[in-house]
């Protein structure tokens, strides 16, 4: 295909950037997990700004972050990490719609802060492959998203036209609404609910639990996040049979540490499940990397419902404001 | 059938999960598989997704969705209520194995672990190629990789323990390990005793309505082919 027709070209590789969504959902009972972003909250705030679905296909990007140059213009929006995002030298900001005019590069300069940024463009990619509903990539099946593998230099997504055609000189323009991202502070405390083997743990473990000094470890990646910090002491030794485990899942290895379950998580596990981090807090979570510390907080199940559905409900607002903007925007274009 | 007693939590605020102790065995499948085909039969609103396990089962929902349809004070609350009903009432709450299938496997020592464990069980390969065909294996649950059963439970004579260490492991390797018996679908490291392979195959990403061949509360029977046969398994399906 002739590369006019193309919208994103990736001019140097990353990290590892994906294509993801929400995930798979409803094949768990066959061991089938449900991948997808590591911070659905991005996401949907991402797809929000530029007018898409909350499901529809975005880059997550690590860093250091991919290069692209498009070659087509396109209205993009990222959420997220701030990993310094710049439009042929010039800054843009984040969790702002912004038009950009083809032949300019979108280059990421260094890490302020969280782990993954997610690139949404109006539309969402059109040359990707779906598996069981869903365009998340599972790079360990090769299945999902870009020919099921992480982006690679020279590799071309496309995209959907825009609408209206906005003819300027240049590079970019900032659309004039956005999201101000309350974001959350470091030392802020992650909520958990105490799990199904939360009694597992002797009052010391417990204690010890609800402690500072937990750090990410080296040995992280998307499918969990391991822990360093105090062993923790558990008052039994029982071994449990397999059980269901999901995102947000702590569990406690054999040799009192710990492991947080992120989104490549598998469906079931047999380590003691002794807190789960609440929903509400799984974008949070996904933006620490290695070396950031964590402390654990714990809710009941009421207050994390409401923070879930308060959430739910400021999301949906963001989106039915955002689409009004963009309407005005598109109709004030043509 | 009589109701074993079982605990109802959180999984997390998403995610409710019944348990029934924390033990691997029929009575037990039966209790877990007899709520999940419940439920898949009359879905309560705003359920996501079931995940059956040896002695537990996970309800995933959208509490939003829920809290659209309940005077509750939590879903969670609504979800447990409508659950408990269920397993109250036993005329719904009855389970039926959801098919027998039949697994050819080529039992051999080449790579695999059956003369290490004829060996150590002081048992011939024979016997113990007879006792791992002679019964119906119940697929417990669905887990570790996709497509991979965990069915149960085999002969005492010929349950071994898990190795110790992982090892590289092909697609179609049938295992053992401890009262367990399972087929790996993809390759993959593993601790299970392998004692053959089967030509099938247990995970197909290129059939979505079928990505895998069992699913929880089958029943599987293997038998026995030779190499040539497996052969010729291997090129028709190829």
């Amino acid at each position: 295909m002739p590369l006019q027709q193309m919208s994103l070209t990736v001019i140097k590789a990353g990290l590892l950037d994906t294509i993801q969504d929400e995930g798979r959902k409803g094949f768990q009972r066959l061991g089938i997990n449900p991948g997808g972003a590591m911070d659905t909250y991005a996401t949907t705030l991402a797809n929000a700004l530029v007018g898409n679905e909350r499901q529809s296909p975005v880059l997550e990007l690590h860093f250091p972050a991919a290069a692209f140059l498009f070659t087509k213009p396109a209205l993009i929006a990222l959420a997220g990490a701030d990993f310094s995002p710049v439009i042929d030298d010039y800054s843009i900001p984040m969790h702002q719609p912004v038009w950009v005019n083809e032949k300019t590069r979108l280059e990421f300069r260094q890490r302020k802060n969280g782990a993954r940024v997610y690139l949404a463009v109006h539309g969402g990619f059109t040359n990707i492959e779906y598996w069981l509903n869903s365009c998340g990539t599972q790079t360990k099946l090769q299945v999902g998203g870009f020919k099921g593998r992480a982006l690679k230099k020279e590799d071309l997504l496309e995209t959907k036209a825009l609408p209206v055609a906005v003819t300027k000189k240049e590079p970019f323009r900032l659309l004039h609404w956005g999201v101000v991202e309350s974001g959350t502070t470091d030392t802020e405390a992650l909520l958990v609910l105490p799990g199904p083997e939360w009694d597992y743990l002797d009052e010391k473990g417990k204690t010890d639990f609800l402690q500072p000094g937990f750090t990410i470890s080296q040995h992280s990646d998307r499918m969990g996040f391991r822990l360093e910090g105090i062993p923790l002491q558990s008052k039994t030794r029982e071994e449990l049979v397999s059980s269901p485990v999901t995102f947000g899942t702590i569990q406690l290895l054999p040799d009192g540490n710990l492991i947080v379950l992120m989104a490549d998580h598998p469906t079931t596990g047999g380590y003691p499940r002794i807190a789960t981090v609440v929903t509400a807090h799984h974008g949070m979570l996904a933006q620490k990397k290695a070396g950031d510390r964590l402390q654990f907080q714990l809710i009941d199940l009421t207050t994390a419902e409401k923070l879930l559905l308060k959430q739910e409900q400021l999301l949906q607002q963001i989106k039915t404001a955002c689409a009004c903007k963009l309407q005005d925007f598109f109709n004030a274009s043509k | 059938m009589p109701a074993l007693p079982y605990t109802i939590g959180p999984l997390h605020e998403s995610a409710l999960l019944i348990s029934w102790g924390n033990r691997i065995g029929k009575e037990t499948h039966a209790q877990v598989m007899g709520l999940y085909q419940a439920l898949l039969q009359s879905p309560v609103s705003g359920m996501q997704e079931l995940v059956p396990a040896f002695s537990s089962l996970a309800v995933y929902y959208d509490p939003a969705q829920v809290k659209k349809s309940t005077q509750s004070q939590t879903s969670f609350d609504a979800l447990k209520a409508a659950v408990e009903d269920i397993m109250a009432n036993q005329l719904r709450y009855h389970f039926y194995s959801s098919g027998i299938i039949r697994i050819p496997v080529y039992y051999h020592t080449e790579g695999t672990d059956l003369q290490a464990m004829s060996n150590a069980k002081a048992i011939s390969k024979e016997e113990i190629i007879y006792l791992h065909t002679e019964r119906r294996y119940d697929v417990y649950m669905l887990g570790f990789l996709p497509g991979f059963a965990y069915m149960a439970e085999v002969d005492e004579r010929i349950a071994v323990p898990r190795k110790a260490q992982p090892q590289p492991v092909k697609a179609g390797s049938v295992g053992i390990a401890g009262i367990q018996t399972g087929i790996y679908p993809i390759d993959s490291p593993g601790g299970w005793q392998i004692i053959g392979h089967t030509p099938l195959s247990l995970f197909d990403i290129n059939n979505e309505n079928k990505p895998c061949l069992l699913q929880p509360g089958d029943q599987v029977e293997f038998y026995a082919i030779t190499a040539d046969e497996f052969n010729r398994y291997q090129s028709r399906t190829a």
